[in-house]
């Protein structure tokens, strides 16, 4: 008995804690959606097509926050991780330090960069680039450009895991018979990178489609986000039902791409 | 030379990740009476403004101890988790290690929700214990990663030299354990306090009346961008750099801690 439980004690107090403020409260929350007896939640959230064009959009988005971060993300990492210490670490210190700043304090900044008559559009203008202010604020590409901004950090850590991890005797292998860099880069880095690049577009995925501040005050009401719907149902509308039904469709597409990404990952290991 | 493209497209990478971060400093410092880019003039109006007004005063004291509280509670009960989980032998870890990651899959505005729904019924909407407890769930995951990394590092033969040399398992613990593990607990403490003082979706449902730095921030760009808010930002980057600072002298690597 004691011997089966060696050491699960010292979890009890955590796990008392994660009990009665997490799992509790979101099981009860969700359980709202089945109220009544019947799926009529559900068939509204995922029927209507008001509400359907709200997932897609989340979706869409989702992907391509990854896409760019991934495009982004990628030679940041590899710079990082094949660079001097020194520069590794200033590197490092210019991408954590972003991601500590508190999201609202960059949102804030991309308000004051991207409006109409920001410091962007108004440097444009003066350089004589464009004539006409871009619109790049309260719209589909201030919601991107924040989300990029915000998710970032989390592509560049596992690429840089992932590089770290590669034996360098491989590549100086490949460069002592001759291959050029662009073929290093194919031939080696890519493939045995790959599973840092899908865990990261994983992490990357997977907190976009939860995304509120930045949609909120980005979007200018026009981009609508899952997210922003559950709050204002339960807000605005404080119709709980609903906004439990949303929620847990919600959950199950984060839980169920993270489960299928885990297993992916894990079969790789094994391999 | 496909060295120095890389270089380059960095740099500008780098460009997009810093300039929000540095185009609030002179927009703080800025003379005019609303938000003018390049600025007209030097002032520490704004910065003024911040000091003399107790809302914003007694928003960023609140959120400084509930980040206080958050960072105690988390390592009181990450900790010890951290250690069930790198060293316990027991059936369903797997799935424990799973529960005690969750907070960060599962979308906080679900959390949000379903904590709003329970703590209006329990009375505790605008209470700050109620803040602590639902950051310090947001904090654990933080603190579980960042210890976890630090046991796997740790040779063990030190602790079983302590022990064979007869001190019991409190003493090993509080002697040779904890001591050696400091780098990894001031980390996990600065992250999670660092995790609740920017923490905002949680405080929009649960703080009430009472505002957090955060979520008077929110309130404050919702309705007017003025350029008070840019002074509250440069503190608020300028208290994350000291942190990151205390963290690379007297922490444990973060990137160690990136799976």
């Amino acid at each position: 008995m004691t011997r089966r439980f060696s050491g699960v004690w010292p979890a009890v107090p955590a796990l008392i804690l994660l009990f009665f403020v997490f799992l509790f409260p979101v099981v009860r929350m969700l359980g709202f959606s089945v109220e009544a007896g019947t799926l009529d939640w559900y068939a509204k959230a995922l029927g209507e097509g008001l509400y359907l064009r709200v997932f897609w959009n989340t979706f869409e988005i989702a992907l391509l926050v990854t896409a760019i971060c991934l495009l982004l993300g990628y030679p940041l990492g590899f710079l990082i991780a094949t660079t001097t210490p020194a520069w590794a670490t200033l590197g490092f210190i210019f991408v954590l330090l972003p991601l500590w700043t508190s999201v609202l304090v960059r949102t804030y900044a991309w308000m004051v960069l991207l409006g109409r008559n920001g410091v962007l559009n108004r440097g444009l203008i003066e350089a004589g680039l464009i004539s006409d202010p871009l619109p790049l604020l309260h719209n589909f590409n201030g919601v991107l450009i924040g989300m990029v901004h915000v998710l970032l950090p989390y592509m560049v850590l596992p690429v840089y895991g992932a590089v770290r991890r590669l034996d360098p005797a491989l590549v100086a292998a490949a460069e002592g018979l001759g291959a050029s860099d662009w073929r290093i880069f194919w031939r080696i880095y890519l493939p045995l990178t790959l599973p840092g690049i899908f865990a990261g577009a994983v992490i990357v995925f997977v907190l976009s489609l939860g995304f509120y501040i930045t949609p909120a005050l980005l979007g200018g009401g026009k981009v609508m986000m899952v997210a922003v719907m559950i709050e204002q149902e339960v807000r605005q509308t404080l119709n709980w039902p609903f906004a439990a039904a949303l929620s847990a469709v919600l959950l199950a597409v984060t839980l169920g791409v993270y489960s299928v990404a885990q297993s992916f990952t894990r079969q790789e290991a094994q391999r | 030379m496909s060295r120095r493209a890389l270089v380059v497209a960095c740099a500008a990478i780098y460009v997009f990740l810093m300039l929000p971060l540095l185009v609030v400093f002179p927009i703080s410092l800025s003379s005019a009476p609303y938000m003018q880019f390049p600025p007209p003039g030097f002032s520490t109006q704004w910065y003024e403004r911040y000091l003399d007004d107790p809302q914003w005063i007694d928003a960023t004291v609140r959120s400084l101890y509930i980040g206080a509280a958050t960072a105690v509670l988390a390592l009181v009960l990450g900790v010890p988790l951290a250690f069930s989980l790198a060293r316990g032998r027991y059936i369903g870890r797997t799935l424990l290690d799973r529960i005690a990651l969750a907070p960060l899959v599962v979308p906080t505005i679900i959390l949000s929700v379903g904590l709003y729904g329970l703590f209006a019924k329990l009375k505790l909407i605008g209470e700050w214990y109620g803040l602590v407890l639902a950051h310090t769930v947001l904090a654990l995951p933080f603190v579980v990663l960042v210890i976890v990394a630090g046991l796997r590092d740790f040779d063990r033969a030190l602790e079983q030299a302590a022990e064979g040399l007869g001190a019991s398992r409190m003493s090993t613990l509080l002697r040779i354990t904890l001591p050696l593990l400091r780098p990894s607990l001031v980390s996990a403490g600065l992250l999670a306090f660092i995790s609740s003082f920017d923490e905002l979706v949680v405080a929009l449902f649960l703080a009430g009346p009472n505002m957090t730095l955060p979520k008077k921030m929110f309130d404050n760009i919702l309705m007017e961008i003025d350029p008070t808010i840019a002074a509250v930002s440069v503190m608020q980057i300028l208290l994350v750099s000291i942190v990151l600072v205390l963290i690379g002298r007297f922490g444990r690597g973060l990137s160690g801690s990136a799976r």
